[in-house]
């Protein structure tokens, strides 16, 4: 499933970075780089620490020992199981 | 310091991934022999600094704008891979890539180090922040990681005494070894799977390298849970954003009416030492009322500036970007202008200012755009003065005064007005650029050190003296100049300002204005205005011929209330929400954007919008019977 689904509290493992052309407004392989430049790569463990007011979002993940915010439309392109 | 020292100094760039201490180190490194200023065509600031390694070379070390890869995706990043791959004309290639990283959060610094290897420039990888690492029981095996990257590694405390030493003398060993050995770039965009093959090496190095403590450090993730509550975390921004915004508005209070004092003083004095006549008034009106106009706003530009890099530093503005991003977002507004936009009630020009922290240049651009339309301390003064003389004192809805409500009509106006036109933007302007993703690493919280803090206060002020003082001083003594000339006749009875070009211009505007109901003397007084919006109360006085400026505005408001229509002192305080009326503002904002036309462009709408505002204002009060 997405990570961009997933609820506070939720812990997994990455399993794969596929990027839908509504994921974002950025070229499909400009996000996907992005998002491995932050450290979300295959096997990395998540766990989505927080979540903000308004549509629970954006989310924070704790990517292994890194914390990083992200809003739930570019998670979408986070595949976790 | 034979070869190098004939041969300039060398070159050495600060690199690294955003909060790896980059900055701490390179204040420790430098010390006060800063250089800040901008890169060539775009607005990305250049910080260098000379240093003197131990055995006497002299190093150029160049703070890099912080990146995870050499991939630029922003203004900021592109300075970063022009300078390291060499691609600026006018700056030499790096001898030496000093590639920082935080120890405690290696993961993605590692990745960074491996790109960097493509660039054929020597290497060495500073973990900075060891103390912190060690406390938390982090083992890292130096020897491997050197064997496993390739890259010679070294460890500092930027912020510890005497915890570059070592860094300092393997700098030095280089510096001797780091002429000469130049290879040609293999450095290319890597690909997505190129990336993630070295990211699969950076976890192989780490897992070999690195030993995690059983028990890891949990403070961070314990505030967290109440910083970035949904509710809570809201509350408690809100709550130091209070404080920030009263400190900006209070304590800079009495120093500024110091510095206002002492410029009085130097005015009077200058007045009574020098004989009357056009030197003493270019002394006393342009020059020291001009510099001090500047001077004046020094307090609140430090003490805000005070609270940005503590909060920074603590690593708290990443989350209040977090929390403040979907409701500015709204708006068409990154989570961290909220911030400079708060900034700018107390005036524009430090808020515009801080939009620094804003790493986006459309978000930045943006926010620069529609902070002046946030109600400035500055407009106060006509606002008053102006709403005491024609709007009644009296209770409405059983419990608020008239007078408040309007006051907070013009506030609201603001506001409302700022998100609208950044709504706007959003839609024009950047309708083909696509919607920047908000993603950002939330670094762990660490305890701001009060030289580093210090250290950027003095830099900013330092800026500040220097780069409006320049600009705004100039525009003061032109704005004197259309005041002050030609002189009046001899014999003349009315005030000096009714025989200037600031009154010529009155005259002259009086066909454009006359449709929002602005008689001349209200044109004159935009002029000098112009200077400061407070400005345009002691001009009014000027033109009324009520002598005592701004002391003396209740007589002033009983001039106005005799002289203007309701409907000219409604349009008026409608101008005032919308119109450009600020030589420093627009100053700061070519300045910080280093473009003429981004001045315009606010120049222009905020004339629009004034003018269109007004001219409605105008109309339907004068329809409803009020003209």
């Amino acid at each position: 499933m997405a990570l961009g689904l997933a609820q506070r509290g939720f812990r997994g493992r990455i399993t794969a970075i596929s990027v839908s052309p509504e994921a974002s407004d950025l070229p499909v392989g400009e996000l996907e780089r992005r998002l491995i430049e932050l450290g979300f790569t295959e096997g990395a463990q998540v766990e989505i620490l927080h979540e903000g007011l308004f549509g629970r979002d954006p989310i924070a993940v704790r990517v292994n020992d890194a914390t990083v915010a992200i809003r739930r439309r570019e998670a979408m392109a986070i595949l976790v199981s | 310091m034979t070869a190098v020292a004939e041969s300039g100094p060398l070159h050495f760039a600060l690199i690294g991934t955003p909060n790896s201490g980059k900055t701490a180190l390179f204040n420790a490194l430098t010390g006060s022999r800063q250089k800040v200023a901008n890169y060539p065509g775009v607005t990305v600031e250049r910080k260098s600094g000379m240093l003197q390694t131990p055995g006497g070379h002299s190093v150029n070390l160049i703070d890099l704008p912080g990146t995870y890869s050499l991939r630029a995706r922003s203004p900021d990043e592109e300075v970063t891979r022009d300078f390291v791959l060499g691609r600026f004309a006018s700056e030499a290639t790096p001898d030496l890539l000093l590639c920082v990283a935080d120890a405690t959060n290696l993961r993605l610094a590692l990745r960074l180090v491996l790109e960097l290897k493509h660039v054929g420039r020597p290497i060495l990888l500073v973990l900075n922040m060891i103390d912190i690492a060690r406390r938390r029981g982090i083992d890292i095996d130096l020897a491997r990681m050197t064997a496993e990257l390739g890259v010679p590694v070294i460890t500092a405390a930027a912020v510890r005494r005497g915890g570059t030493d070592d860094l300092m003398r393997r700098l030095d060993e280089l510096a001797a070894s780091a002429a000469g050995a130049r290879e040609t770039t293999a450095w290319k965009q890597p690909t997505a799977s190129e990336l993630r093959a070295a990211q699969r090496e950076a976890d192989r190095i780490l897992a070999a390298a690195v030993k995690m403590p059983a028990k890891p450090d949990t403070l961070t993730t314990r505030l967290d849970a109440v910083l970035l509550h949904p509710v809570a975390g809201l509350i408690i921004l809100l709550a130091i954003l209070f404080v920030m915004f009263q400190a900006v508005f209070t304590w800079a209070q009495p120093l500024m009416d110091l510095i206002n004092a002492g410029f009085n003083a130097l005015g009077a004095l200058a007045h009574s030492t020098l004989p009357e006549g056009l030197l003493q008034s270019f002394v006393e009106n342009g020059v020291i009322s001009g510099v001090g106009s500047v001077i004046v706003f020094l307090p609140q530009i430090l003490i805000l500036f005070l609270f940005i890099l503590l909060l920074e530093d603590l690593g708290y503005m990443a989350r209040a970007a977090f929390l403040m991003d979907r409701i500015m977002g709204g708006a068409g507004l990154h989570g961290r202008a909220f911030i400079p936009l708060l900034s700018s009630f107390a005036c524009a020009i430090p808020g515009i200012m801080a939009t620094r922290v804003i790493d986006n240049p459309r978000d930045r651009l943006t926010t620069i755009l529609v902070a002046p339309l946030m109600t400035c301390s500055a407009r106060i003064p006509v606002y008053t003065l102006i709403i005491s003389a024609f709007i009644p004192s009296k209770t409405i809805w059983g419990f608020a005064n008239l007078q408040g409500v309007v006051m907070f009509g013009l506030y609201a106006a603001g506001i409302v007005s700022a998100l609208g036109v950044s709504a706007l933007a959003k839609f024009v302007f950047w309708r083909e650029s696509p919607t920047p993703p908000f993603m950002l690493e939330l670094p762990d919280y660490k305890l701001p050190r009060p030289r580093s803090v210090l250290m950027g206060v003095y830099t900013r002020a330092k800026m500040f003296l220097h780069r409006a003082g320049t600009t705004i001083f100039s525009m003061m003594v032109l704005i004197w100049f259309l005041a002050s000339f030609p002189r009046p006749p001899a014999g003349a009875t009315g005030p000096a300002i009714d025989y200037s070009l600031a009154s010529w211009i009155g005259h002259a505007l009086e066909p454009a204005l006359a449709p929002i109901g602005f008689n001349w003397q209200i044109n004159v007084a935009l002029i000098p205005g112009m200077a400061a919006r407070e400005v345009a109360v002691a001009a009014l006085g000027t033109v009324y011929a009520i002598e005592g400026g701004k002391e003396n505005a209740a007589q002033i408001g009983q001039a106005l209330a005799h002289h203007w229509p309701l409907a000219t002192a409604l349009s008026v305080l409608v101008w005032y929400i919308f119109a450009p009326q600020c030589a420093s503002t627009l100053a700061v904002i070519k300045r910080e954007t280093g473009s003429w036309k981004w001045m315009a462009l606010t120049f222009g709408y905020m004339l629009a919008l004034a003018y269109v505002a007004s001219f409605i204002t105008w109309h339907v009060a004068v329809a409803l019977g009020a003209g």
